[in-house]
């Protein structure tokens, strides 16, 4: 067996056992650790969208919480409006309402590079934070919405109910087939442009490809992914709230992909689960002050881990 | 404009030139930060938030406000000045993205200390110039007027000592060429350590400053942040006159805004000068056109 091909059985091996301990996991695992997986996956999707543009094409978005927010708030209006409700109408209002507000920021944002991508990206989610938050006839204001949850549905075959494990499965299977369609762009011929956008972008554009263009379907599908978690959040937890939509989620968003390792996918993930275990545990000592010591882990992470765990990981094995 | 009384247009200027230059106070030190370190200081807000507690602490144990003031300033610079030099000084040569991570990480942690030292309720500080002159139909605060002088003066204080000090001159080159400073025995590492600490002083002051019109909470920052990059971005990244015009700029189209729409919602306004200044003029509205 030649090495290349050894390596692909070997991920494609790891990739089964991951899978295979999640399939498992909220059979065995207590009530709590079940929800915290579950919220894990989710926000795992987030990150692993904003990988895209962070890690792929070196495009710091602090922006992500408006695609997640749209998400969450074009799931409500489809489980709001239309009786009875349904999941995949969720998701289909979800992405469209991503996918809007993702080309309008896209449109603008990708005008510029750097630091100057980041604030833009920043001030805009703001700016639908506070249409959100003001606007408070359609979308509750500061109270959020809040709506039942929607059975899961095949027309003509199935309808039930979620229970917290079928959701948890819903859940993996969906952030599953997202990691495996986003494994596939990044490493299609689309995703290497990308990465020769992030290696050095005056010769991309000397080579003949149309940065912009490319950067504006970047932008796109991160909103994209970014907004399918936000679907998934609102159906979990049942309601829209416009926290979800202020930058502090942007901020985590990107400390994800920072703890994780940028530009792994796989990273982000581990990131968010990193995030989340950090916070139970100094939540018992800090109770929610947490983020001081969480912040302090994440800037030495930022100064000492530049790659991020995942980075570290790789780099101490194949030493 | 029909409907609203010419009077009331007259008051929103006012309104608007004295916001203006507070937030002028505020962005001028996010450019400085940015123009000669390349440093995206996502902290400064927490910097400015920082300043505002000291001094109210200051000003509840002695009474007096400019020692809170003066305070303020010392305490927030000499914080600023170790952040640089722990968490920014290893980050040089990096990726300039790096610094926005690590600031945004500083700016975490300031936030939930002062909401753990401080709890969540409001402090008051008194403003130190009381009275009101009369300005057409209303009684205005001269306090208000007094700010907007004072923070006038800081700034014109420092493109003084940008312009005419020796240490201000050694700063100038630093941003003109890093290696150069350094070979002509200007100790660069010094230097950004001091810019950090100016710069941090400067948000401490804006704090001190807007403190007595709308209370200490922790989030007393945030809004700022948000504004100020939008001014920077407006007026031209690094660009130290342009981020003050732009301040005054947004500041008044949002005081008229708020004629017609609530406070909250002017703050769009900003926004939609930041969209157009990106879609027209990407470089900057106050800067000249580059070749």
């Amino acid at each position: 067996m030649s090495p290349a091909r050894s390596s692909a059985t070997r991920y494609w091996i790891g990739f089964a056992v991951v899978l295979a301990a999640l399939i498992v996991a909220p059979l065995v695992l207590p009530e709590f650790w079940r929800r915290f997986v579950t919220e894990i996956l989710i926000w795992g999707l987030l990150a692993m969208s904003s990988d895209i543009l962070i890690g792929y094409t070196g495009m710091v978005s602090f922006g992500h919480s408006a695609f997640f927010g749209m998400g969450m708030y074009g799931a409500a209006a489809a489980l709001l409006s239309i009786r009875p409700p349904n999941l995949w109408l969720a998701i289909v209002y979800g992405l469209l309402g991503a996918a809007v507000v993702a080309v309008f920021v896209a449109y603008f944002s990708t005008r510029l590079r750097d630091i100057y991508f980041s604030i833009t990206t920043l001030v805009f989610s703001q700016i639908f934070y506070v249409i959100i938050f003001t606007w408070t006839e359609v979308t509750g204001g500061e109270n959020g919405l809040s709506f039942r949850q929607p059975p899961f549905s095949i027309p003509g075959i199935v309808s039930a109910a979620f229970t917290p494990v079928t959701l948890h499965w819903f859940v993996l299977g969906v952030v599953t087939v997202s990691y495996l369609l986003l494994r596939r762009i990044t490493q299609s011929p689309f995703g290497m442009v990308l990465q020769s956008i992030r290696e050095n972008e005056p010769r991309t554009r000397a080579i003949g490809y149309p940065v912009e263009r490319y950067k504006i379907v970047a932008v796109l599908l991160s909103g994209l992914f970014a907004g399918l978690a936000g679907v998934l959040y609102a159906v979990q937890n049942r309601f829209a709230a416009p926290d979800f939509v202020f930058f502090i989620v942007s901020g985590e968003v990107v400390i994800f992909n920072v703890m994780g390792g940028m530009g792994t996918l796989v990273g982000p993930i581990l990131g968010a689960g990193f995030f989340f275990m950090l916070r139970e545990l100094f939540s018992r000592y800090f109770t929610q002050y947490y983020l001081i010591p969480v912040g302090i882990i994440f800037v030495l992470i930022v100064v000492f881990l530049p790659q991020g765990m995942l980075g570290f990981l790789r780099r101490r094995l194949n030493q | 404009m029909a409907g609203i009384p010419f009077e009331q247009f007259l008051v929103q200027t006012v309104n608007g030139l004295v916001s203006g230059m507070i937030l002028a106070l505020v962005a001028s030190g996010l450019t400085l930060i940015f123009g000669i370190m390349d440093v995206v200081n996502f902290a400064h807000g927490d910097l400015l938030m920082l300043g505002a507690f000291v001094g109210s602490g200051v000003f509840m144990s002695s009474g007096n406000f400019w020692a809170a003031l003066l305070a303020a300033v010392v305490v927030v610079a000499v914080l600023g000045a170790l952040l640089q030099v722990t968490t920014l000084r290893p980050l040089l040569g990096r990726d300039p993205l790096t610094t926005i991570l690590a600031t945004f990480g500083i700016s975490l942690v300031l936030q939930n200390y002062a909401l753990w030292q401080w709890g969540p309720s409001a402090r008051n500080i008194t403003e130190p110039i009381g009275g009101q002159f009369r300005l057409l139909y209303l009684q205005y605060p001269v306090y208000r007027i007094a700010i907007a002088l004072l923070s006038g003066a800081i700034i014109g204080g420092l493109w003084l000592f940008m312009k005419y000090g020796k240490y201000g001159i050694w700063i100038r080159a630093t941003t003109q060429d890093r290696v150069m400073a350094s070979a002509m025995g200007i100790p660069v590492p010094t230097v950004h350590a001091a810019v950090f600490a100016i710069g941090a002083g400067m948000a401490a002051a804006s704090g001190v400053l807007f403190a007595p019109l709308v209370g200490v909470t922790q989030t007393i920052g945030l809004d700022f942040t948000l504004r100020a990059f939008v001014v920077v971005v407006v007026g031209g990244m690094g660009n130290l006159g342009g981020s003050i015009l732009a301040s005054i700029f947004v500041s008044l189209l949002e005081a008229y805004a708020s004629l017609f729409v609530s406070p909250a919602q002017a703050v769009i306004v900003s926004f939609v000068v930041l969209v157009l200044t990106l879609l027209f003029r990407p470089t900057g509205l106050f800067v000249p056109t580059p070749k």
